[in-house]
């Protein structure tokens, strides 16, 4: 068995020691890992607004599309059946975003939440999640793309400050589609993410983005894995991530998999970190894990720096002071990726809340 | 009319050999309206006097003072000297990924006028600046340097000298990196800042060929951390003519 493979490959209560839960601090997981959390059947998603003809958003019995060995998505699988399923049926094209929003209560339980979201064939939609508030929550979310289809998914963790959130978001990926997701953290206690994409036909595509600002005593854990099985398929990860405060903890994990088949793959990730104080850290792990030769291309980059004082001159050489100068280079770091959602008054209630973590982080 | 008068001035940088003192002791005194050009060869010292007049952290002042009509520019935090009405054209202008020229103008505009400036007038006043610098309209929607050209830094640096209307400004090695006609444009926009604003120019630079677009009142001749010799224009003639060899110590 491969490094990479045994990575997801744990069907027991995690120890810490495993290669996917050594960074993660266990205790602080609400017992979402153990089984120690009480759960309690709060179905907190829903749709906003009503939709469309050809989208359907119902509650039901969910087959799971795609094995899985990790511990929480087992619990979760173990648990219930029940979830909610959005779908959207082939060659539907909708073009404003669906926005499924979470309205969460209370931390004395816990809930165990499954859910799909399906593009028929040739479908395209953007689907927003948006996570507010506090809860503890794990979560076995897949996306199914049927061949052809087209989405883009944008997930907001804009979590409260007490929030526990430990999710998978397996992405599953059919023939020609084309699948882009947007990941940002900006809130919770403990936040642990596992973006999954799994090629199942040639031909496809996947544009993983992502970003992620943790302050004082936050753990936001991002840990991706691009299981390229078939040809010809693509995929990019790109992760920005800031850290400012004592304890601010960050984890980026790319696990990206070429195996034998997998020829004419095309392969790029990056995950790029800016600490803004001391006392914060950001672990950075990039795997790559090549099985054929015949591919287009394969890399992978990740560094982590300081704050760039010639930055901040330049900027108050201009009359701009300090403050403002941070809040702008911080912002010109994220902009790049919160640029990609598309959405003027998200892109800027994100932009308030990383101006908020950061004065609140101090210097 | 303002005076920015630096006296003594000395200057020490920390490097892996120890403190170095760059400045040794400069005194200059320019008014509004001035065009002060500082000639001299590479190391003398430059751009550690326009950088510590900026308040660059790399450099500790060691003796002297800078003040600007009477304000001891030296205490001040680097935003506010350039409330205080200095501006520093760098000769490498920083890279600020994610930010938009656009953005960077109106915020640094607002920050020196203590209010955001009105945008119908702003979006004027921003059209008219490209436009005197034969800059493209795109340009403003660029990340602040970020693959600029040299001659696109340079244009960018001056355009924000004819926004941000300082009271003196030092330009750095402006000349440095650009073709014939881009230094007439650059030199252009110098000049027409200095007409509207009354603007006191310090010129720091290598060459004479500036300054046949922008015509100094005085030249000073720069070696060894000081001021060596003062002049008139036609000490840039004779400097051209001979070199700095008289100035470095045979």
């Amino acid at each position: 068995m491969t490094t990479l493979q045994s990575n997801l490959l744990e069907n027991h209560t995690p120890t810490g020691r495993e290669e996917a839960w050594r960074f993660t601090p266990l205790k602080r997981l609400a017992g979402l890992h153990d089984g120690s959390a009480k759960p309690e059947a709060r179905n907190s998603l829903t749709l906003n607004g009503t939709a469309q003809s050809g989208v359907s958003f119902t509650r039901g019995a969910v087959t799971a599309a795609s094995a899985s060995e990790d511990a929480i998505v087992n619990r979760i699988r173990n648990y219930t059946s029940d979830g909610a399923i959005l779908a959207i049926d082939k060659n539907v094209v909708v073009d404003a975003p669906i926005f499924l929003n979470r309205s969460c209560g209370g931390v004395d339980t816990a809930e165990l939440s499954r859910v799909q979201i399906r593009l028929g064939e040739h479908s395209k939609a953007t689907v927003i999640l948006e996570n507010t508030g506090d809860t503890h929550l794990a979560e076995d979310l897949e996306i199914i793309l049927a061949p052809g289809s087209d989405l883009t998914f944008i997930s907001l963790q804009e979590w409260g400050s007490k929030a526990v959130y430990a999710a998978t978001h397996n992405a599953i990926i059919d023939r020609d589609a084309t699948f882009k997701a947007i990941h940002v953290t900006v809130g919770g206690d403990v936040v642990r993410l596992l973006p999954k994409v799994e090629f199942v036909g040639p031909g496809a595509s996947a544009d993983l983005q992502g970003v992620y600002f943790a302050t004082a005593g936050q753990f936001f854990e991002h840990r991706m894995h691009v299981d390229h099985a078939v040809p010809r398929a693509k995929s990019n990860v790109n992760y920005k991530g800031a850290l400012a405060g004592d304890k601010a903890h960050t984890v980026w994990i790319g696990d990206v998999y070429i195996r034998a088949a997998a020829e004419g793959t095309d392969t790029y990730e990056l995950n790029r970190n800016l600490l803004l104080t001391d006392g914060a850290r950001a672990d950075s792990v990039p795997n790559l894990e090549i099985e054929t030769g015949e591919i287009v291309g394969a890399g992978h980059a990740s560094t982590t720096g300081r704050f760039d004082d010639e930055q901040l001159f330049y900027l108050m050489s201009r009359g701009i002071q300090e403050a403002d100068a941070r809040r702008l280079v911080v912002r010109g770091f994220f902009n790049e990726v919160i640029a990609l959602i598309g959405n003027e008054e998200i892109q800027e209630r994100l932009m308030t809340r990383i101006d908020d973590e950061l004065e609140k982080a101090g210097k | 009319m303002s005076t920015l008068e630096i006296r003594g001035l000395k200057v020490t940088v920390d490097t892996e050999q120890g403190v170095k003192e760059i400045l040794k002791g400069v005194d200059l005194t320019i008014k509004s309206g001035e065009t002060h050009a500082i000639m001299g060869p590479n190391g003398s010292g430059k751009s550690t006097l326009a950088y510590s007049i900026a308040g660059h952290p790399k450099y500790t002042i060691a003796g002297g003072t800078v003040t600007l009509d009477g304000a001891d520019v030296l205490e001040m935090s680097v935003d506010e000297r350039a409330k205080a009405g200095l501006f520093l054209a760098m000769q490498y202008p920083v890279e600020v990924p994610g930010v938009s020229v656009s953005n960077f103008l109106r915020t640094a505009a607002t920050a020196l006028r203590g209010e955001a400036p009105k945008l119908r007038e702003w979006v004027g006043e921003v059209k008219s600046a490209m436009e005197g610098l034969k800059m493209d309209p795109s340009f403003a929607q660029r990340n602040v340097n970020e693959g600029f050209s040299g001659g696109e830094k340079k244009r960018h640096e001056i355009m924000q000298l004819e926004l941000l209307k300082p009271k003196f400004a030092i330009l750095d090695e402006t000349d440095s990196g650009l073709d014939v006609d881009a230094l007439r444009i650059v030199s252009e926009g110098v000049v027409r800042a200095k007409e509207a604003n009354n603007l006191g120019v310090l010129l720091i630079t290598h060459y004479t060929r500036i300054l046949r677009y922008i015509q100094p009142d005085f030249v000073h001749v720069f070696a060894a951390g000081k001021v060596v010799e003062q002049g008139g224009p036609e000490l840039a003639e004779k400097l051209e003519a001979n070199g700095y060899a008289e100035y470095v110590g045979a």
